[in-house]
């Protein structure tokens, strides 16, 4: 029989190094593991390298670039400023009218075009209901990280509503191609403003059933509230923005204090965080400002329905889109947040550079902070509250 | 503060840093040198009449004239003011100073321009691609930038 | 049964492989019921309506999956423990299904008439931490692992008050013998135990809030020994990718999913024969008989199969120092209370 090792008893006690009652030392070792790229609760091919200790996570490295498509050199071959607008619907897939927007409205900074009143209204409405849409799916599959599984299809019914009237738009349930430089593709199809006024009046209560079987369960309160906290000078130096911003107790709203569109000619609150469940910052927070954005973008809905203008939506879309040399930088209030477009012009038909400054690259960048010293399924949830879509974080 | 006042300000503290302005265009901007870029970022972000605290962006862009760009676009939370930086370095030496340690989310922002354009900024903590792999070969948004035709053994379709 | 079984074939071991393959034959059939059950409630739960081409209402879709599953390439991961891994599924089946020979399933029939029927069912279900340990080390992935361990840490916490809340009950039943407890029972739904079983009315009345309390907690024990959500962290589909079954495929993963619906039958089967009766019929004489015992005893199990399943599809899941916090903080010190009062007042 093999004589047991006897270990050396007289070493210093070292970082990592446990002191057995014996006089023996025992090393603790950190585990790194790998988080993705596929992987169920990462919303996407993001790749999370976490060195854990136990349960506790002491690092987190995020690793993104895997859905990586070469939007910003793509939008320089371009032989025409209308034709990266398929590009941009693409880069967050979950909310393409607002994507359109953002750059449909740097190229008009950059022609100095007037839209038709119309046309505003028309995108003011599909914006706010692709906002319901992009939250319905934050908020399902934050019901699914977390383990409850039926809110997730009750988001996507009710998901469905709208993507019905988008299709009955432009034709497309996902990516519209929809809204253009100087105006929309299409006009409304008639009995649009009915069947949304129905969405909005189907819709109110079912916010409701998400606040009973989710938002305020007991257990859900358990596991999101005090984690992730995000301190509020922590969240402006990291340029965070939308709801991650407002769930930390600032009160921003680009639509209210970088007004676009027709914003100012409605009433709406913005929402912010105020620490209901526990501090200001959290998980918690950050979910429920998204939850009542729903409800005042419903408000906006159907403000928007009752004073709808007449007129052409097509009168502005300019034949030759050929600005002065210039550039502009043009931000807006999209689910995620502050989604910019930063149009370089070079006097020629096709962009000279575009650079779309996302909202969830920047949000992401700030998990390293918020996540450390939490627990792996915390990590789960703090992902998740950070809404990301990594078509946009990746472009 | 209005973009002059901002310039004369800037002017009056950094001399010769801040090289050009142009404050008629549709967005103002100014033109400081690259090698002060931290100094400059951190005097208008702690300064009481600018404080501008949130960095909404930081491109990089190839000005095919020999010379890489990069541009910051800075907003105030509290005095609700913009300005455009810019900070011009030649191709074949783009160093410009980090202002990461100034804006935390200048981090990944000048990680991607590294990525893109190669610009290396000094006193980053982490300068590694992060949209690219690792091992890619060349700066994709450079104008003059051709794609490979084998990548690691591998031939590219287009 | 055995000596039914005996006094027709002789004193060979063949009644004995009968005797122990008998569950077998209610536990299969009652899988296939199960899934299908589990599809079609979560389902309409969702406001969805699940398969429905495969028989009419999809009844057939368990058999599909069945056979899905047995044709399925059994894969092992390259470097994993080939013994361990090949084992655990049967680990954690035989845990469970050992405790099936204890369970009264109706006034005729008990596997195997012990006088310590409880406490060895407590111990013999211990036997699937063994297996998921198994499972979870011989996958050779670190995900697994930490399914495991988790799965490990819960189950053994929860056994405290599954056992303590089982106490409870035989206290007042005065025996271990579970065909003894679902006779103490007889006579209508007022002699149930969580009803205060058959004592006079005044100890009744103050038997009932203990009795419902350990009645609840045990239930909530048997969820978190089944790892079903809400306690389902060592299978939690979002952060561990299905914990340690993940390198699981085919006949092995059926017979993990075989043994966990075995075990949400063990738990319901034994709450329903300590507390709601067994196979007694709530009416007292009416609708009473073996035959209708076995089919009463089914009934009260399928009903708390189907509250699992209710209580799955619509709470979130507890992490795991969560889990741990409930089990030793809050159950253990309730049951601890409950033990206390209803031993005095059986004693006054």
């Amino acid at each position: 029989m093999n004589e047991p090792k006897v270990l050396p008893t007289d070493y210093v006690t070292k970082p990592g190094e446990f002191k057995t009652s014996t006089g023996k030392t025992l090393r603790t070792d950190e585990m790194i593991i790998n988080m993705g790229p596929q992987h169920p609760s990462t919303h996407g091919v993001l790749r999370l390298e976490v060195v854990l200790d136990g349960e506790i996570v002491v690092d987190v490295i995020p690793h993104i670039g895997y859905l990586h498509r070469c939007f910003e050199k793509h939008a320089e071959h371009m032989t025409n400023y209308q034709q990266v607008i398929p590009y941009a619907d693409r880069m967050d897939y979950l909310a393409s009218m607002n994507n359109d927007w953002a750059y449909a409205l740097a190229v008009e900074r950059l022609l100095n075009i007037v839209v038709p009143p119309r046309v505003e209204y028309i995108r003011v409405i599909m914006a706010e209901l692709q906002r319901i849409a992009s939250h319905l799916i934050a908020i399902g599959t934050y019901g699914i990280d977390m383990g409850a599984f039926t809110p997730f299809l009750w988001c996507f019914r009710d998901r469905e509503r709208i993507l019905d009237l988008f299709e009955m738009t432009c034709g497309a349930r996902l990516l519209y191609n929809y809204i253009w430089v100087g105006g929309v593709s299409h006009d409304l199809p008639p009995g649009f403003v009915e069947k949304a006024k129905d969405f909005c009046t189907y819709f109110r209560p079912k916010i409701k059933e998400l606040n009973d079987v989710l938002s305020f369960n007991e257990i859900f309160i358990k596991r999101t509230a005090n984690v992730g906290v995000l301190p509020k000078d922590v969240a402006i130096n990291y340029a965070c923005s939308g709801p991650m911003l407002r769930g930390s107790g600032v009160n921003w709203d680009l639509r209210r204090d970088d007004p676009y569109g027709v914003y100012d000619k409605f009433e709406w609150e913005v929402q912010i965080g105020k620490g209901e469940m526990g501090t200001v910052g959290d998980c918690w927070d950050r979910y429920m400002v998204r939850v009542r954005e729903m409800e005042q973008s419903v408000k906006i809905i159907e403000q928007a329905l009752a004073g709808i203008p007449e007129g052409n939506v097509q009168s502005a879309i300019p034949k030759r889109i050929r600005p002065d040399r210039g550039e502009v930088y043009v931000r807006t209030e999209s689910p995620r947040g502050e989604l910019g477009f930063y149009v370089v012009s070079d006097g020629t038909a096709s962009p000279y550079r575009i650079k779309a400054r996302s909202p969830a690259f920047v949000n992401l960048s700030v998990l390293p902070e918020i996540s450390r010293g939490c627990m792996l399924a915390d990590l789960v949830a703090i992902v998740g509250s950070v809404d990301i879509v990594l078509g946009e974080v990746d472009r | 503060m209005t973009p002059q006042e901002i310039y004369d300000n800037l002017k009056a503290k950094f001399g010769d840093a801040i090289l050009e302005a142009k404050l008629d265009a549709l967005q103002p901007w100014i033109r400081i040198a690259p090698e002060r870029a931290k100094d400059i970022a951190l005097f208008l972000r702690d300064e009481q009449p600018f404080q501008f605290d949130y960095m909404m962006c930081l491109s990089g862009i190839d000005y095919n004239d020999g010379n890489l760009g990069v541009v910051y676009h800075l907003f105030s939370m509290v005095h609700k003011h913009k300005i455009v930086l810019r900070a011009n370095t030649s191709k074949e030496n783009p160093r410009v100073q980090s202002v990461s340690s100034v804006w935390g989310t200048a981090n990944w922002h000048e990680r991607e321009a590294f990525d893109m354009f190669g610009i290396i900024f000094d006193g980053h903590p982490d300068l590694r691609r992060i949209l690219c792999p690792d091992d890619y070969p060349g700066y994709p948004l450079r104008k003059d930038f051709k794609v490979p035709e084998f990548y690691n053994g591998m031939k590219v379709p287009y | 049964m055995e000596e039914l079984l005996r006094s027709i074939l002789g004193d060979t071991t063949l009644v004995y492989v009968i005797a122990a393959a008998l569950p077998l034959l209610f536990i299969l059939p009652y899988a296939l019921v199960t899934v299908w059950l589990e599809m079609k409630v979560s389902a309409h739960m969702q406001d969805r309506v699940a398969y429905m081409y495969t028989g009419p209402h999809g009844i057939a879709q368990p058999i599909a999956d069945i056979l899905k599953l047995l044709q399925k390439e059994d894969t092992v991961p390259g470097m994993a423990d080939k013994l361990l891994y090949t084992l655990s599924p049967f680990f954690v089946f035989m845990g469970t299904y050992a405790a099936f020979a204890a369970i009264p399933f109706s006034s005729a029939y008990i596997g195997s008439n012990i006088d310590l029927g409880v406490f060895y069912i407590v111990a013999i279900s211990s036997l699937v931490v063994i297996g998921i340990l198994m499972a979870g080390w011989a996958s050779n992935n670190k995900w697994s692992l930490f399914g495991a361990i988790r799965s490990v840490a819960q189950i053994v916490s929860y056994e405290i008050p599954t056992a303590l809340a089982l106490l409870v009950a035989v206290m007042i039943t005065q025996s271990l013998n579970l065909q003894e407890v679902s006779r103490f029972q007889e006579g209508g739904i007022q002699n149930w135990v969580v009803f205060g079983g058959p004592l006079p009315l005044l100890k009744k009345l103050l038997l009932i809030p203990f009795t419902l309390t350990a009645f609840v907690i045990l239930f909530i024990a048997g969820i978190a020994e089944v790892n079903r959500t809400p306690f389902d962290l060592p299978e939690a589909e979002s952060e561990l990718v299905q914990g340690y079954n993940t390198e699981y495929s085919g006949m092995k993963f059926a017979i993990f999913y075989l043994a966990e619906y075995a075990n949400m039958f063990l738990v319901s089967a034994v709450a329903a024969t300590l507390f709601l009766g067994g196979w007694n019929s709530p009416f007292g004489d009416f609708l009473s008989g073996p035959i209708w015992g076995f089919i009463w005893f089914v009934t009260k199990g399928m009903f708390f199969i189907f509250l699992q399943i209710w209580i799955r599809w619509t709470l979130p899941r507890l992490r795991v120092d969560q889990l741990m916090y409930m089990s030793w903080k809050v159950l253990t010190p309730f049951l601890f209370a409950c033990i206390f009062a209803v031993g005095l007042i059986l004693v006054l």
